[in-house]
């Protein structure tokens, strides 16, 4: 069996984390740094984090990072590779930053097909804030700002495939999820080459949030179970 | 090099200063009256591969490519106006915060809201503290299209050499008059350097666990900033010596009001002006020697009071003179409107 390593691009000067305990940012975070040495690419690497819970990762790698603001990290990510295009260029952004408050700038960057890499993390909630109705928010789910459960919407908002009619057809777009780790690693290391071939790339994440879901571990993992039934994992545009 | 007069409107004048100081990348959003620059800059830029343009999908945008520009080591600037301005101030505090030499041309038109399309100066308080700011930024105001070629290039060097936010201030009747323009003359610049991406790590972050922690790099922030408005504070005292009367006003104001001084002085009418050139820091000892001998102020100003109220702060505990207002928000102000308003308080 393997032994557990974390990446050599990780900062172990920030640890411990300042993540909640249970949060899937850890995942997410240790395989997308052993996607970046096994390809050796953290002297050109940057990541931009958004404003949410991903903000506690600015510095997490031993890479350059900026904190950006709520919903920015898009067109910051998008303006720094323009200036410097043998860069590889990463933000990070969860469900909120991207779909709500920072669709705009994510939109337009697949439209323009920029080549930049975003991750969306989706755990159906706002989760730095107190877990408040997000725009992946499953129909009836009761949430700090929904306490009788979510009622506006029929469905929540699918991001990849949205992306899918706005994109280059170049683009790469997948959704994985915290429970399957090796098809995570696959895919971000897809994207990032994608990125390098000079095109668009977004992947979505399924994670969970034991802390705002006020679940168990038992309950985190059906709960997450449950969302990769309603959000298909895969590749949604090679 | 000798004088070089070209007849320009003020937006190609901004243009061709911009690039006289060396800037490579332009991010931006179209709004009037500032538009005729990034289009200006998007031409340029199909023919020189070595200058980057990104027209992005709104302002916070334009701000945020901006940065990220600024990051590479790229002189990048924006320019907007009126309702932009509004938007551009997200990622001006995040210039602000990360110290980054953000340059941005600002035409002011009128407000509140859409307002009108070309003139006013109602967003001076936007330009020196928008957002959730500090004022932590230069900002200069041209009075007419000769200082604009002047002042746009040597705002990249205050941005460069301090690593601080600029703007220039400006409006449509200075960016859409045509006049004849000497733009023979390059000031010197700084060079840009990349902030990632050589050699040594960097975390940057906006965000602060702790009060004491945001307490400790504002204290250092307010320091260089202090240190750093002591070298580039800039004004113009015009006849204020003898001066009883002395009118405040800037930019295109201040233009028509040195105007009515000169006709007054002419008849040999003790009047004065005082203009500042940087809004922020503001010239507050030079503002104060203006009215020693002043028993009467003129505050003239197309806003309803946002330059006056800078005044009246800065001269509270020196000056005994009586006001005059001339507020005209989001009008423009004739020199002879000025020259009869101070023949009226003589």
């Amino acid at each position: 069996m393997d032994e557990p390593r974390y990446p050599k691009c990780v900062n172990q000067k920030s640890k411990p984390s300042n993540f909640c305990p249970g949060c899937g940012y850890g995942i997410i975070l240790k395989t997308l740094g052993q996607v970046i040495d096994e390809m050796e690419i953290a002297p050109r690497t940057v990541m931009a984090v958004d404003i949410g819970c991903n903000l506690l990762a600015w510095d997490y790698f031993k890479l350059d990072t900026i904190q950006t603001h709520h919903g920015r990290v898009t067109p910051l990510t998008v303006g720094y590779k323009k200036a410097k295009k043998d860069s590889v260029m990463i933000g990070i952004a969860g469900d909120g930053g991207l779909y709500a408050i920072g669709l705009q700038g994510f939109l337009h960057a697949a439209h323009r097909d920029d080549p930049v890499m975003i991750i969306g993390v989706n755990n159906t909630i706002y989760a730095m804030t107190g877990g408040q109705l997000a725009p992946t928010s499953l129909p009836y789910q009761v949430t700090d700002s929904s306490p009788e459960g979510k009622f506006t919407y029929d469905k929540p908002i699918f991001g990849p495939e949205l992306t899918k009619d706005w994109a280059n057809k170049k683009a790469y777009l997948a959704r994985g999820s915290v429970l399957n780790v090796p098809q995570l690693k696959q895919i971000i290391k897809k994207a990032i080459e994608r990125q390098i071939e000079g095109h668009f790339s977004f992947i979505e994440i399924l994670s969970f949030c034991p802390t705002n879901w006020k679940t168990d571990a038992k309950q985190t993992i059906e709960l997450t179970e449950n969302l990769e039934k309603v959000f298909k994992t895969g590749v949604i545009n090679e | 090099m000798p004088e070089k007069k070209e007849l320009l409107t003020g937006n190609d004048v901004v243009l061709k200063a911009a690039v006289l100081a060396g800037a490579n990348y332009f991010a931006g959003y179209p709004i009037t009256p500032s538009t005729e620059i990034m289009s200006g800059w998007a031409k340029l830029a199909a023919r020189d591969k070595t200058l980057e343009f990104l027209q992005t999908e709104d302002e916070i945008a334009a701000g945020m490519a901006t940065i990220g520009g600024l990051l590479a080591g790229k002189k990048a600037w924006t320019v907007t106006a009126g309702v932009g301005h509004v938007l551009i101030q997200d990622p001006m505090v995040l210039a602000e915060t990360l110290s980054l030499p953000f340059v941005m041309y600002v035409g002011q038109r009128g407000g509140p809201s859409t307002g009108t399309v070309i003139y006013s100066q109602q967003e001076l308080n936007l330009a020196r503290y928008g957002g959730n700011s500090e004022g932590l930024r230069v900002v200069y105001a041209p009075s007419n299209i000769q200082e604009l070629f002047e002042i746009t290039q040597k705002a990249f060097h205050t941005a460069w050499r301090y690593r601080i936010p600029t703007i220039i201030l400006g409006d449509g009747y200075l960016t859409k008059t045509l006049s004849p323009v000497d733009t023979s003359k390059a000031l010197p610049q700084e060079k840009a350097e990349p902030y990632f991406l050589n050699g040594e790590v960097k975390n940057l972050r906006n965000c602060f666990s702790r009060e004491d922690e945001l307490a400790e790099h504002l204290n250092i922030l307010f320091a260089k900033y202090a240190a750093m408005s002591r070298q580039i504070v800039e004004s113009e005292s015009y006849k204020t010596n003898d001066a009883k009367v002395v009118v405040f006003a800037w930019g295109t104001v201040g233009f028509a009001a040195k105007v009515a001084v000169t006709n007054l002085r002419k008849n040999g009418k003790r009047v004065g002006l005082f203009r500042p050139i940087t809004m922020r820091p503001f010239d507050d000892k030079s503002a104060i020697k203006a009215v020693k001998k002043a028993n009467k102020i003129l505050i003239a100003e197309s806003s309803g009071g946002q330059f006056g109220r800078i005044v009246r702060e800065t001269l509270s505990q020196t000056t005994k003179a009586e006001y005059t207002r001339l507020y005209k928000p989001a009008e423009g102000i004739t020199p002879e409107e000025i020259e009869e308003k101070l023949s009226e308080m003589l």
